[in-house]
């Protein structure tokens, strides 16, 4: 195994420039195998776009990406490169209700990973999809319903598990949780935290949720309008923000005796 | 009486998001086309359609009479004894030729149907999947083509191949395909926009195994609705270009032959074969376009 010493994934002068606008620049950062990175920021700083080249769904004006001691900045050329990234890296996208085929139910999606990426026999990949059911926590009458019987959260559950199927090493969660009640958030967050204590697996978390990104992650960059203007220990960033957007960031959270009159009747 | 409306409007959402039994709709066909609400003017199409098809497979077969048969002092007879509807101006049963003329005017349409959808849906799928310059060189395809009407391409067709069923039937395939890929490339590229496709990419799935398994299958209920359509369409088309005398040729039994052929008769006062024919197109057509727009709105609605 040649990727167990040096980073998991690795970003350097990542650059993505749309029509005249900068979305990313000069993006640097690494990620070493089993920790965590947070990126934060408001919508449209550029997060998402980081995300979307990561897992090449974007291609990169400038700069290089390394997965697993791969470099995948440029498109995949064949089938076989192909399948190869998707083992070395993951996503898991916000919105529950179109990450799933509507007419798959997640026994078959994960299954037909597992045939895309395999030549396992039929029991190997029936036990497999009920290892990472297990994992994720539904039982076998909700890995064999259609996504539209499912729950926003049951339907992430089954996002993560197919997106598991690849064994990747790194999981992209672009604000995976942001569109869940907050208690199901939290039960998503906790086998999120589950899975990673059990595989080892690097999760890059985007997010514009602070409790979710302290809970989750070790390091966290917060970028603003396409450009990382802090990064640091999540707990240092979080509660010693050094930049001033960071601190804009950390008081837009609502917490115990938050009004929001005390702030619309602050004079101007 | 001041409502404010802020919160006036999001009840207004709120009920339309709870509104179980339109989200059961919705969600439900968004997967193909299940659950499909047809009425009584649906079903009466669907059973007129389905006696049609039947008709078309077993008619030849069924006729109480040779359909070529012709005895001239039989000429013009109107219904008499077992001739249902009577003889035509060659003294050829009229019912038997109907039930036979179902198979080609059924069988052309079908053809025709079936390869503009495939044409249509190939063309679509690929600009969707690729966006882009391709995308921009398949739509301007599209207006090319769109710009030779169906008729046209079939003289065109049978002056370069010979009057018969399959060139008449392949021209107006092709002068239908860009109407099923305008459609089907909408629907295509929203759903080619999905998370779930993004998701497989990710995975490493190719473009075929993602198109024909994936984005295809959950646009198959406006591919069939646009199917449904044509179908009507054609069979019209075909009947006109029968007429025309360039596409079923006259001897052989056809819908659209038979209004060609009752012509004589009808300015002789014998409006009999002329009028049967027709009214058969015109049902069957009627049935078949009314289905394919409750079709077509189903698969619109869960596209919404």
């Amino acid at each position: 195994m040649p990727d167990t010493d040096g980073p998991v994934l690795s970003v350097s002068g990542l650059r993505k420039v749309f029509g005249t606008q900068v979305a990313v620049d000069d993006m640097t950062f690494e990620l070493a195998p089993g920790r965590s990175l947070a990126i934060v920021g408001e919508s449209g700083s550029g997060k998402t776009t980081v995300a979307r080249m990561v897992v090449g769904l974007e291609r990169p004006t400038a700069g290089t990406i390394v997965a697993c001691g791969r470099d995948r900045s440029r498109p995949a050329r064949n089938a076989r490169e192909r399948t190869l990234r998707g083992r070395e890296v993951q996503i898991v996208f916000q919105d529950p209700y179109s990450s799933l085929d509507p007419r798959q139910s997640g026994t078959a999606a994960v299954d037909e990973v597992l045939r895309v990426h395999h030549d396992h026999d039929a029991a190997t990949r029936r036990r497999i999809v009920g290892e990472l059911a297990d994992l994720v926590g539904l039982d076998q009458r909700q890995m064999d319903a259609l996504p539209r019987a499912l729950s926003g959260g049951q339907r992430q559950r089954v996002a993560i598990a197919r997106a598991l199927a690849t064994e990747p090493k790194v999981l992209i969660l672009d604000e995976s949780v942001a569109a869940l009640d907050v208690s199901i958030q939290a039960q998503v967050l906790n086998v999120l935290a589950d899975i990673r204590d059990e595989r080892g697996i690097s999760y890059v978390l985007i997010s514009h949720d602070l409790a979710v990104v302290r809970q989750l992650t070790e390091d966290v960059l917060v970028m603003q309008r396409g450009v990382v203007v802090e990064r640091g220990r999540t707990a240092d960033v979080l509660d010693a923000p050094q930049h001033a957007y960071t601190r804009m960031l950390r008081a837009s959270v609502p917490g115990p005796g938050w009004k929001p009159t005390r702030t619309l009747r602050r004079p101007a | 009486m001041s409502i404010p409306v802020p919160s006036g409007v999001q009840t207004g959402v709120a009920a339309e998001v709870l509104d179980p039994v339109a989200e059961v709709e919705a969600t439900a066909v968004r997967g193909g086309l299940r659950r499909v609400r047809l009425g009584v003017l649906g079903w009466l199409s669907l059973v007129v359609v389905a006696l049609a098809a039947v008709l078309a497979v077993v008619g030849p077969f069924v006729r109480p009479f040779d359909p070529d048969l012709s005895d001239l002092s039989f000429a013009y007879v109107g219904p008499y004894g077992s001739h249902l509807l009577g003889f035509d101006g060659q003294g050829r049963d009229l019912f038997s030729r109907l039930l036979v003329g179902a198979r080609t005017t059924f069988l052309g349409a079908a053809f025709v149907a079936v390869v503009a959808v495939a044409v249509g849906s190939a063309l679509a799928v690929t600009a969707a999947w690729f966006g882009g310059r391709v995308d921009r060189v398949v739509s301007a395809g599209l207006d090319v083509v769109f710009a030779f009407p169906g008729i046209l391409l079939a003289v065109v067709a049978a002056a370069v191949f010979g009057a018969g069923l399959l060139s008449a039937g392949l021209a107006l395939a092709v002068a239908y395909s860009p109407y099923v890929a305008r459609v089907l490339r909408s629907a295509a590229l929203r759903e080619r926009a999905m998370a779930y496709v993004a998701a497989l990419e990710v995975q490493g799935f190719g473009a075929w195994r993602l198109c024909l398994r994936h984005l295809l299958p959950n646009i198959s209920g406006l591919v069939v609705a646009q199917g449904t359509i044509l179908f009507g369409f054609a069979m019209v088309d075909l009947a006109a270009i029968s007429f025309l005398g360039l596409g079923v040729q006259s001897p052989q039994a056809d819908w659209g032959v038979m209004v060609s052929e009752g012509k004589t008769g009808l300015l002789q006062g014998y409006p009999m074969e002329s009028l049967t024919a027709v009214l058969c197109i015109v049902v069957v057509v009627s049935a078949v376009s009314f289905l394919g727009d409750r079709l077509e709105s189903a698969g619109k609605q869960a596209h919404r």
